[in-house]
């Protein structure tokens, strides 16, 4: 219904904007072209230029919703599947690729995918099964004017991070100067992911699903996680990635680890709040102690093509794509995402991303079919962790004994 | 009534219940037995743009086969109940052979998932029924005692709480306390405490989605208990009055009496309402603290991206067993009532 009445809308839409001008060409005047993807600013501006192609028999419709992970794999193992393009990230493929729902986008590249770069093209097995089209990650936000105040350098390290916290706190400029987005369900267990990359750790044994978290570097994220919330507003636990944001445009925080993909919002001088936003610098991920690994998980956005539709309407779906995916496009938003299409300048807002991804020893959000387990996991036991009420050891053998049963009952071990 | 006739009577409604309730049970409780086929793995690189690594991945075509043979999924019988995850007896039975005394084992206890939703649940469930019928049958007293002209308005705003979508209303609620917010400053100050932050602890938690509870419950006993009050005869009222009793005498020994059976219903109603307690736990972004039965089912179906059918079936299966549970003494009691009225 839901997504009836989307299209029906930017049907209507379509018709009052675009009734008498011509749509773009793209190469492609049939055809089917339907979108399921998250709801963000970048997604909204490349489904808003693939929308552009509709005109005659081509039909371009986009369903944007924070649901789509729950939709994507009942919507495209039908067939003919409901959505022929599915935006993805390093996690919402695992479920496609599991299920063999996306199709190998080698030939359709070959043919029309000329303006892409080989760093776009997402490979499993030598076969191409989804473009990116972004990267994000999470990284430092701080404000310049209180790290001055407090006569503290910035951050490169979370040892940084926790003496210049100190420091804002002792001089009484801040009562909690830190956040972070530790509220059990998500984030919690993203916090988890980015400082353990951090301190260097392998999340499993290599090419088989046995947990390898329950270790010193374990013990030592546990620590860091701890040692940081000593510094935090003490609900911290109710605070997922918004709030965190939402704190601190409201000036009580001096420093955030937060999104890549809001840093625009952060900072935009026209924002509801000019003083934070003209005072806020981003960096890269702090690295842990001396070794250079940002503490983040590096993301990336792209797009896959469902398998369960005919082959005319998958062409259609990628040169539409393709439309969307054009270096203007980019050029012509620079502020909405750290773009990876051909000859982007970053904005302002892409800094932190573009110092965190640039890093040699940057990781990834690693595409493991059973990583989304563990993330559950994680979220799951820590939470008693930071409240104090079991140490770092107990805790690290609960995550592992839950990650087990889950990964049991998946047909993982 | 022949007994035909009642029969063809209910038989929709029969046929409605076998359909939408009785059947999805028994597939949720066949799907509760089963878990996923053993994948077969195989190692693959692949490559983002932040570089290549060996990964392993799902043999689609391999695994499609097992599937097919057996769509149900692999046998487990009820391996999932008893797993960590859920009654965890491997857990708890070693606890309870090896523990620092009770207060140990029941904490170490309580760190068990499945344990603490159930703990939080049992509690939810056996404070907010009593006092929500309190707080309701209080406001029908109130409300009946108010004179008529303003009695429309008074009714509306008593059930306000209930007609507020829950997860709203605990939203708005939840905003309220924080500790940035009108209550959440409030409290501090009327405390002297700039540290009181209800949303930090979990006693502080509970107690608040504890008065949410009864505060969005209430209305629900009012309704009926006012419905109720009109139906209590006037003459007994009156001769109660002569013969001397004062207020609370009539509310205890002519309303009470009077309103019992009605009681009774609402008793059941709000047993199984708060037993399912969700909408708190996720307005209040309680997580951390309280968790529920409901709660679990939910993150289980809602995962990072990969669903936990069968534990969702199981821990929907103990939710429906706790519902029975809890149910049985009222019911007996409904039964025994009913076979008095027949003698």
């Amino acid at each position: 219904m839901k997504h009836l009445l989307g299209a029906s809308v930017s049907l209507a839409v379509l018709c009052l904007t675009g009734g008498f001008a011509m749509a773009a060409d793209c190469g492609v005047t049939a055809g089917n072209v339907a979108i399921l993807s998250n709801d963000f600013a970048a997604l909204r501006v490349l489904a808003d230029a693939a929308k552009e192609c509709a005109g005659g028999s081509l039909k371009v419709t986009a369903n944007q919703t924070t649901e789509h992970k729950n939709l994507q794999v009942p919507a495209l193992t039908v067939n003919p599947a409901q959505y022929t393009v599915a935006f993805v990230a390093n996690n919402s493929i695992a479920p496609l690729l599991s299920a063999d729902l996306v199709r190998p986008l080698d030939d359709l590249i070959a043919k029309y995918g000329q303006e892409l770069s080989p760093n776009q093209l997402i490979k499993v097995d030598g076969k191409t099964v989804a473009i990116a089209f972004d990267a994000n990650s999470q990284h430092l936000f701080y404000r310049k004017d209180v790290l001055d105040k407090a006569g503290v350098q910035p951050p490169k390290t979370y040892e940084d991070v926790l003496a210049a916290a100190k420091a804002i706190k002792d001089k009484g400029i801040m009562a909690y100067p830190l956040a972070a987005a530790d509220k059990p369900g998500w984030d919690l267990g993203a916090e988890f992911v980015n400082l353990y990359i951090g301190e260097g750790g392998d999340f499993f044994t290599p090419g088989a699903a046995k947990l390898a978290i329950n270790n010193d570097k374990g013990v030592a994220t546990l620590k860091l996680m701890k040692a940081l919330t000593a510094y935090m507003p003490p609900d911290y636990l109710s605070y997922d990635a918004d709030a965190m944001k939402a704190a601190y445009v409201s000036g009580k925080v001096a420093m955030m680890d937060g999104w890549g993909s809001y840093a625009g919002d952060v900072i935009n001088p026209k924002g509801p709040a000019p003083d934070v936003a003209a005072n806020t610098v981003l960096v890269g991920a702090p690295s842990i102690g001396s070794n250079g690994i940002p503490a983040a998980s590096l993301w990336w956005d792209g797009f896959s093509i469902a398998k369960n539709i005919s082959d005319a309407d998958a062409e259609a779906s990628f040169k539409v794509m393709m439309h969307a995916l054009d270096p203007s496009v980019a050029a012509a938003h620079p502020d909405a995402a750290p773009w990876l299409m051909k000859g982007f300048k970053p904005g302002a807002a892409q800094v932190g991303v573009m110092q965190t991804a640039s890093s040699p020893n940057a990781k990834a959000y690693p595409m493991l079919p059973y990583m989304g387990l563990l993330h559950t996991a994680l979220s799951n036991e820590i939470g008693d962790y930071l409240k104090g009420s079991k140490d770092e050891a107990k805790t690290l053998s609960d995550i592992e004994a839950s990650y087990d049963a889950a990964a049991k009952e998946g047909g993982f071990l | 009534m022949p007994h035909r006739t009642f029969l063809l009577f209910i038989l929709p409604s029969l046929l409605a219940m076998v359909v939408f309730i009785a059947a999805p049970v028994v597939s949720v409780a066949i799907q509760s037995l089963f878990v996923a086929h053993d994948k077969v793995m195989v190692s693959v690189q692949s490559c983002s743009p932040f570089g290549c690594t060996d990964d392993v991945h799902v043999d689609n075509k391999a695994t499609e086969e097992l599937q097919k043979r057996e769509p149900l999924g692999k046998f487990n019988g009820f391996g999932t109940y008893i797993d960590r995850n859920h009654l965890a007896f491997d857990e708890v039975g070693a606890i309870l052979g090896d523990n620092a005394g009770f207060g140990d084992a029941v904490g170490r206890i309580y760190a068990l998932p499945f344990y603490r939703a159930l703990a939080f649940t049992l509690v939810y469930t056996f404070v907010v029924t009593p006092l929500a019928m309190l707080l309701g049958f209080i406001t029908a007293l109130a409300v009946n005692t108010v004179p008529g002209w303003i009695k429309g308005p008074v009714i509306f705003f008593s059930l306000l709480p209930m007609i507020i979508t829950p997860i709203i209303g605990s939203l708005m609620v939840y905003w309220m306390i924080d500790a940035n917010a009108i209550l959440g400053v409030a409290l501090q100050n009327l405390f002297h405490d700039p540290n009181l932050y209800l949303k930090a602890s979990a006693p502080l938690t509970w107690i608040v989605l504890l008065l949410y509870g009864i505060w969005t419950n209430g209305p629900f006993s009012f309704v009926v208990f006012y419905a109720g009050l009109q139906m209590v005869p006037k003459d007994t009222l009156e001769s109660a009055m002569i013969d001397g009793a004062n207020r609370w005498d009539r509310v205890r020994f002519v309303v009470v009496p009077y309103l019992t059976p009605l009681a009774t219903f609402v008793a059941l109603v709000q047993l199984m309402d708060n037993f399912r307690v969700f909408e708190p736990v996720v307005g209040f972004n309680a997580q951390a603290n309280a968790s529920s039965l409901s709660y679990s089912i939910y993150s289980d179906l809602n995962g990072q991206f990969s669903q936990l059918f069968s534990s969702a079936a199981a821990t929907s299966m103990l939710t429906i067993l706790g519902v029975i549970v809890l149910l049985i003494p009222v019911l007996v009691r409904t039964w025994r009532e009913f076979n008095l009225k027949a003698v």
